[in-house]
């Protein structure tokens, strides 16, 4: 038996870090939608629910004895990606999905991220894909692995579920017409509009994604913009608003969601961040409203 | 006390629920039907139930009009004129309804009212304020939520109307289907619905294209869905529907092998006879079919007329071989190896029910169609037809995968109910990709409703929350299915069913 010819971006067959992949999801854009989270992440945002997928891993071994079900093991490797000399595998059989190795992890990684093509994220569907509307490609962000971003929306797409790129922004995507192309849509970040404030709560400039919020809006291929709202890190009136005039001057039918902070699944130093409450969130909505967004959502 | 004193005198029923309760008790008066002793036993044994359906068939159980013949020709009758504007049709459909008579006492169908209404929408203002006055009046005057409207499989103003009235009134009455085919009904339609669904439990979707193809291979043409979610040939119905208590039954028997070999046929001949013998009352004797101006006026026709053959309980009797069998096998809904031998089960009703004819009934060759029923309110640790017992409910899409290959033995009814978390009332579309997967795997129908919904569905049928505390506090309640309700509530932890988010 031959295998299956594997979508082919920019001459190589491509392959990505997968973190996991949520089979089925009803919050990851419209309908019922496969997620095909990607790891690694150049964003170090305080408020991340899933740090574990920011870094790569190293396979330095010390989550193989916190794992409590054998699902880890480690074995003799050789070469400039295995610096610690050692190979870590997992075993998904074994996994009881318990968070202990993301949590002996000092580096934000996970050694369950595995290496897979397009073809193969689409096979581990199985039965699940009679119930799709499409797909969505989140993260860690999914761009810096621009290949196999785009192998995998090509191919998505003419397996009848055309996908969705949740992306922090943080890559041009005028220099990705290739992925732009095979995306139904993206899910942009826009997480401070000021540049200060930009850095301080992810680590990282707000250029691109600005950027990327008019090319994405001019192109009419966003389908939603969102903001986690922390009180006292960024002036979110002024990031909704200005967010909000880029909308509507461009005429993006995008919807807007503003998201309150919540402390699960972030890291300790940070889930004491102030919680925002109902009457910031509905004013935030009111303002994005009254700048002519047409649909806003909080949640 | 006596049962009519007892019915009398009851504070919590309404008066037309008095009446019906004093009809009931009539007709156990008379006794005319020939039943055997082994038969008997059965019933006695809650084997063999007619789910209340009296002692003397004096109308058919399910009563199916053609009401497109009626818009069209008016009834003698009813000394009624072929509606000519929004208005008349309305209010010539209320006026039939109240002479269609059904084990209820109130119609269980009521038409497929976006067809039938559509043509005379013209100003959306007027028809918005006709058809909410209209489903208004259905459900303040028939107070049974068996009653059962359908619309689709296309989109149509009056069929958008129905679903954003429903949302708007939250009523239980009428029960409402969707008939769904992705070919035809448009998705913005669909996810309308959808939305509705999870709003107000209804409509629930049934699947068009196996409906149609069926009812068609059966030689009876264009089908309803009627009472619970029973499919059945329009303008025509069944003469009645019986049950087979397969939870009640397997303990009957020493094993597997006994039960398939021995137990379950002779069960299902006794069944088959029972069915028999009330058909044979009721077109031979009672006089329906010669009386009825339904009849007499081509609203239904008695070569239409089928009858039900129902089971319930298939997971407790799965459950209880299973525990008998082999060493391993494991509950039903979560082991391939019992869901294959209860998937036999099924296959050994349907062969032994689809061999025996019934020359009184011309419909599908004289075969009776199987049906899994939903039970009743006082059943307890029997689940409905072929249903996964609340508490046990796999994931939901292997939930429905589980599901789908029991869905194709019953034409006349069979339905998965899911209960979603509020939040998914954000994302309506994702019922719809629910809905669409689980028919290309061959689901027949689906209901579904948002937990923090007051109308809910119980197994078939709709009861509002707030009218089951009315009658928890000894007040009455317009609809006779809230009793019902609360009774399921209690006995099949209905509102415990698992939540999808």
């Amino acid at each position: 038996m031959t295998a299956p010819a594997e979508p082919v971006a920019r001459g190589i067959i491509a392959r990505g870090a997968v973190a996991r992949i949520l089979p089925r999801s009803a919050v990851d854009g419209p309908g019922n939608r496969a997620v095909v989270f990607m790891q690694g992440c150049d964003f170090d945002c305080c408020y991340c629910h899933n740090p574990e997928t920011r870094a790569r891993c190293v396979h330095c071994g010390e989550c193989v004895p916190a794992c409590p079900a054998g699902a880890l093991s480690s074995r003799p490797a050789a070469g400039p990606d295995r610096p610690f000399g050692i190979t870590v595998a997992w075993d998904a059989a074994r996994c009881v999905d318990c968070g202990a190795c993301v949590a002996a992890c000092r580096r934000d990684s996970s050694p369950k991220a595995v290496t897979m093509s397009a073809a193969e994220v689409l096979a581990s569907l199985g039965r699940q894909r009679a119930f799709l509307s499409g797909l969505t490609v989140s993260g860690g962000e999914c761009a810096l692995q621009p290949a196999f971003l785009e192998s995998l929306l090509v191919a998505s797409r003419a397996a009848g579920l055309p996908g969705l790129v949740d992306t922090n922004g943080s890559t041009d995507y005028r220099e990705l017409p290739g992925v732009v192309e095979a995306a139904e849509g993206f899910m942009l970040d826009v997480k401070a509009w000021d540049e200060a404030e930009h850095r301080a709560l992810t680590g990282a400039s707000n250029r691109a994604v600005i950027t990327n919020l008019r090319f994405l809006a001019a192109a009419g291929k966003l389908y939603e913009l969102r903001t986690v709202v922390v009180p006292g890190r960024f002036d979110a009136e002024r990031t909704v608003r200005e967010v909000s005039r880029i909308l509507v001057t461009l005429g993006s039918a995008a919807r807007y969601k503003l998201i309150r902070f919540r402390p699960q699944g972030v890291r300790a130093r940070w889930r004491d961040l102030p919680l925002p409450d109902d009457g910031m969130m509905e004013a935030l909505a009111g303002l994005a409203r009254a700048e002519g967004v047409r649909e806003v959502v909080v949640v | 006390m006596s049962a009519s004193l007892s019915v009398i005198t009851d504070r919590t029923l309404t008066y037309q629920q008095k009446v019906a309760a004093l009809a009931k008790v009539g007709e156990e008066t008379a006794r005319p039907l020939s039943i055997d002793p082994e038969t008997q036993a059965l019933r006695d044994a809650g084997v063999i139930c007619d789910l209340f359906e009296g002692s003397a068939p004096f109308r058919p159980r399910y009563v199916v009009p053609d009401y497109e013949r009626f818009m069209r020709r008016g009834s003698a009758f009813l000394g009624l004129e072929p509606p000519r504007d929004l208005w008349e049709a309305t209010t010539a459909l209320l006026v039939l309804y109240r002479h269609v008579p059904s084990i209820t006492t109130f119609p269980v169908y009521l038409g497929d009212l976006d067809a039938l209404l559509e043509p005379f929408v013209r100003d959306e203002a007027e028809a918005r304020k006709a058809i909410g006055l209209f489903l208004l009046s259905i459900d303040r005057t028939l107070n049974d939520s068996f009653c059962h409207a359908d619309i689709g499989p296309d989109a149509t103003t009056a069929g958008r109307l129905i679903l954003e009235l429903s949302r708007e009134q939250k009523n239980a009455v009428p029960n409402l289907s969707l008939k769904y085919d992705p070919d035809r009904t448009p998705d913005d339609f669909a996810i309308l619905a959808a939305a509705t669904a999870l709003e107000v439990a209804k409509p629930s979707f049934a699947n068009h294209r196996l409906f149609a193809s069926e009812f068609e291979a059966m030689g009876l043409g264009d089908y309803a869905i009627a009472s619970c979610y029973n499919g059945l040939a329009k303008g025509g119905g069944s003469c009645t529907l019986v049950r087979m208590n397969l939870a009640a039954l397997s303990p009957r028997s020493k094993g597997l092998d006994d039960f398939m070999d021995r137990v379950l046929p002779d069960a299902v001949e006794r069944q088959l006879s029972y069915m028999d013998e009330r058909v044979r009352f009721l077109v031979d004797e009672s006089g329906f079919f010669e009386s009825s101006f339904l009849v007499a006026e081509g609203l239904v026709r008695k070569e239409r007329f089928s009858a039900m053959f129902g089971l319930v309980g298939l997971a407790e009797c799965a459950n209880d071989l299973a525990s008998r069998g082999t060493a391993g096998a494991g509950r039903f809904g979560h082991d391939a190896g019992t869901d294959a031998f209860a998937l036999a089960i099924v296959e050994r009703i349907a062969s032994i029910v689809g061999s025996h004819r019934v020359e009184r009934l011309e419909a599908n060759g004289g075969r009776y169609l199987l049906h899994a029923q939903v039970g009743i309110d006082s059943d307890r640790g029997v689940s409905p037809g072929c249903r996964v017992p609340i508490g046990e409910e796999p994931e939901l899409v292997e939930h429905i995968l589980q599901s789908a290959p029991f869905h194709r033995y019953f034409p006349s009814g069979i339905g998965d109910i899911f209960a979603f978390e509020p939040t998914a009332k954000a994302n309506p579309r994702q019922l719809l990709d629910i809905v669409r997967g689980g028919f290309s795997h061959g689901l027949r129908y689906l209901s579904a409703y948002a937990a923090d919904a007051d109308v809910i569905r119980i197994t078939g049928y709709l009861v509002k929350r707030s009218e089951i505390a009315r009658l928890n506090s000894g007040g009455q309640s317009l609809q006779d299915t809230t009793a019902l309700g609360r009774n399921a509530v209690n006995n099949l932890g209905v509102l415990e069913r698992r939540l999808r988010p």
